[in-house]
């Protein structure tokens, strides 16, 4: 049998099924993230070096790999819909940068709660809290861009160009970030010293960065919903859901 | 074909000379942001020297990021664009030659200017070179990263997108480049620091010309 | 031959263009009329390759000219609202520059000439910014007096800001051109003395 996975990529066969599925996901966030707080705040044992503020770690680091991937696929994408010209790819992209964007500046916000008790300072010129920053950065250019362009079309293609020039710099800004910080190893912290993980500790991660996973799907799929509404609004198809 | 990229060279250039006040505004705008830190921090000389790196390449790329509109705005406003588009030749080769005369108006002055403002920061004697070399091989790359956000933000609505888009861009430049000069006043060998901002070059002409010239179709369409 | 099947084109949420199709031979001028808005413009900067067509295709001799690219680009010479004048430079200058980018090599009488046939001889060394819309336009204009010019002509409103004379004069060259067996597209809201028998008219409010 031979399943024609073009067929999604019009979107008007991707809305209903984005409806369908957005639910799932929902659900499956909400569940995970009770199950990955639960072990995390509950059940994995006390740091013996940072007590109880390592606890943090649960919503900071799956926060922070969602961020970084998330960028990713988004200018995966992006570059689809430059190459291929489907509509679709540009706006799941589109979709993705609002909740990129939120997982970085959760990482962020996490980090630098979590830096007080344990560093005792906010904030440290770290080369991964320092590339994160700038990732932040890059987000929020590609929401700046896409938001000035009045055309969407050409909104896409352009925000599109910019997500790939970025990803060529990711690499280059986190190793260049990498080596600033070793040059003023003088006043920085070292990170990289992690305590030794608990296997519930490691469990609980787990199943946060799955309920991050879930709940990433699942707001990109209903902004993605939203966004195809706004862009066929004209469509007979569109207006015909009104009437159903 | 080198005849074409010569002419478009050539017309922005003479066409910059007949409009010099334009462009020492750059020059004058990276004298002036330099010349702000010493009233902002204090006249105290050891903390300038130890400051005087970052606060010339931060300028740098400022002044630079300020000239930005002036690679493609007006050639956009009075069609010559479309025109570069429609040329025989590829429009990533004309753009180069288009991003080499910005570099030339907007950078080199810069790299000349860079020591002289350096002495002012009282920089040791050792220090001046690297600067000047970090800073001819960091001002191209400005020039290049930056034409990729002139493009996109062509016939944008607000002006101050181009800097969200190119700052974040500038910053291994930034890094390099005021890392080969930090390095000599800590007593360690500069060539690292200069070899990878070659690299950054290097990179940055490849990918540079297409993603501009990419950029600028998108404009026009 | 240039070539257009089922062209369309949407702004925003609504088609500008739904299926535009025609077909110009050698010798023939194909005059593209319709209210302001209507796409005439969108349509010329389709057929130079500028705006992608959202359906249908564009040939060049029977190849699109997506892939034509470099070749069709040769052929072809677009001149549209604006008329791609530096102000600061002269006539001579913007011309000359214009030429290069086009693979030309100017000669100076060749120059003379040219500013003489189309009324600008005494003008040369003025910089365009002191020039008149009129002027201005007939200088953009005098490309197409160049020896060899392109096969290929797309000219937005070439008639606009122009005398009588001048007027006259263009369509002499038109004539010229079309008989030399080459191919033109224009938009024009006046009318104006086109070559007879060479004309074909594209309606596009219709």
């Amino acid at each position: 049998m031979s399943f024609n996975w073009f067929r999604f990529s019009s979107p008007q066969t991707f809305y209903p099924l984005a409806g369908r599925l957005a639910p799932f996901f929902w659900i499956a966030s909400v569940a995970l993230t009770v199950a990955g707080l639960y072990i995390g705040f509950f059940v994995a044992p006390t740091d013996f070096q940072q007590g109880d503020s390592y606890r943090i770690i649960f919503i900071h680091v799956p926060a922070a790999w969602m961020s970084m991937f998330i960028y990713v696929v988004m200018a995966g994408w992006a570059a689809m819909g430059l190459i291929f010209n489907t509509r679709l790819s540009s706006m799941m992209a589109n979709a993705l940068a609002p909740t990129g964007a939120l997982m970085t500046a959760i990482a962020l916000w996490t980090g630098a709660l979590w830096g007080r008790p344990t560093w005792g300072t906010w904030w440290v010129w770290d080369a991964r809290l320092t590339s994160e920053l700038i990732l932040l950065f890059l987000y929020v250019g590609f929401m700046a861009l896409h938001a000035s362009i009045d055309d969407p079309r050409r909104a896409d293609k352009a925000a599109a160009i910019l997500a790939i020039v970025g990803v060529v710099n990711v690499p280059i800004i986190y190793f260049s970030v990498k080596w600033w910080n070793t040059l003023h190893q003088g006043s920085s912290v070292s990170l990289t010293r992690a305590p030794s993980m608990a296997s519930t500790m490691l469990l609980g991660m787990l199943v946060m960065v799955f309920a991050f996973w879930a709940y990433s799907i699942a707001t990109a799929l209903t902004r993605v919903r939203g966004i195809i509404l706004e862009r066929e609004r004209h469509a007979a198809w569109v207006a015909q859901l009104g009437t159903e | 074909m080198t005849d074409a990229l010569r002419s478009v060279f050539l017309r922005d250039v003479l066409q910059a000379w007949r409009r010099r006040a334009d462009w020492l505004t750059t020059f004058f705008f990276f004298i002036i942001v330099v010349s702000l830190f010493p009233l902002g921090v204090g006249p105290e000389p050891s903390i300038l020297r130890v400051i005087a790196p970052g606060i010339l390449w931060v300028a740098a790329l400022l002044a630079s990021m300020l000239a930005l509109p002036r690679v493609f705005a007006s050639d956009y406003a009075d069609g010559t664009l479309e025109q570069l588009t429609l040329a025989p030749q590829p429009l990533s080769l004309l753009v180069l030659s288009k991003i080499l005369a910005h570099w030339l108006l907007t950078g080199l002055p810069l790299v000349v200017m860079g020591p002289v403002l350096g002495l002012q920061f009282g920089m040791p004697p050792d220090m001046l070179p690297v600067l000047f070399y970090s800073l001819l091989l960091g001002t191209p790359c400005l020039s290049l990263i930056g034409a990729i956000g002139a493009g996109l933000t062509l016939g944008v609505r607000g002006s101050g997108v181009v800097a969200l888009l190119v700052l974040p861009l500038y910053i291994p430049v930034l890094i390099f480049g005021a890392g080969a000069v930090e390095a000599v006043g800590v007593g360690t060998a500069p060539g690292g620091h200069l070899s990878l901002l070659g690299a950054v070059l290097m990179i940055s002409l490849v990918v540079s010309p297409l993603a501009s010239a990419a950029a600028v179709r998108v404009a026009l369409e | 031959m240039l070539e257009a099947r089922e062209l369309a084109c949407m702004k925003g949420p609504r088609w500008l263009l739904r299926d535009v199709a025609f077909c110009v031979d050698p010798g023939e001028v194909l005059w593209i009329e319709g209210r302001n808005g209507s796409g005439k413009t969108t349509l010329l900067r389709m057929l130079c390759g500028l705006t992608p067509p959202d359906e249908g295709v564009i040939r060049w001799d029977g190849q699109p000219i997506r892939d034509a690219g470099e070749t069709y680009r040769r052929e072809l010479l677009y001149l549209g609202h604006a008329n791609a004048l530096k102000d600061d430079l002269t006539i001579e200058e913007n011309l000359r520059f214009a030429m290069q980018l086009a693979g030309r090599a100017t000669l100076s009488d060749e120059f003379d000439a040219v500013l003489a046939q189309c009324g600008l001889a005494d003008r040369r060394e003025l910089p365009v910014r002191v020039l008149s819309q009129g002027q201005r336009r007939r200088v953009a204009l005098s490309r197409l007096w160049f020896a060899d010019a392109p096969k290929l002509w797309i000219l937005d409103e070439p008639f606009a800001a122009l005398d009588a004379e001048s007027v006259q004069r263009l369509s002499d060259r038109l004539g010229r051109h079309l008989e030399a067996g080459g191919l033109a597209v224009l938009t024009t809201h006046q009318e104006v003395p086109l070559p007879a028998g060479r004309v074909r008219r594209l309606r596009l409010d219709a």
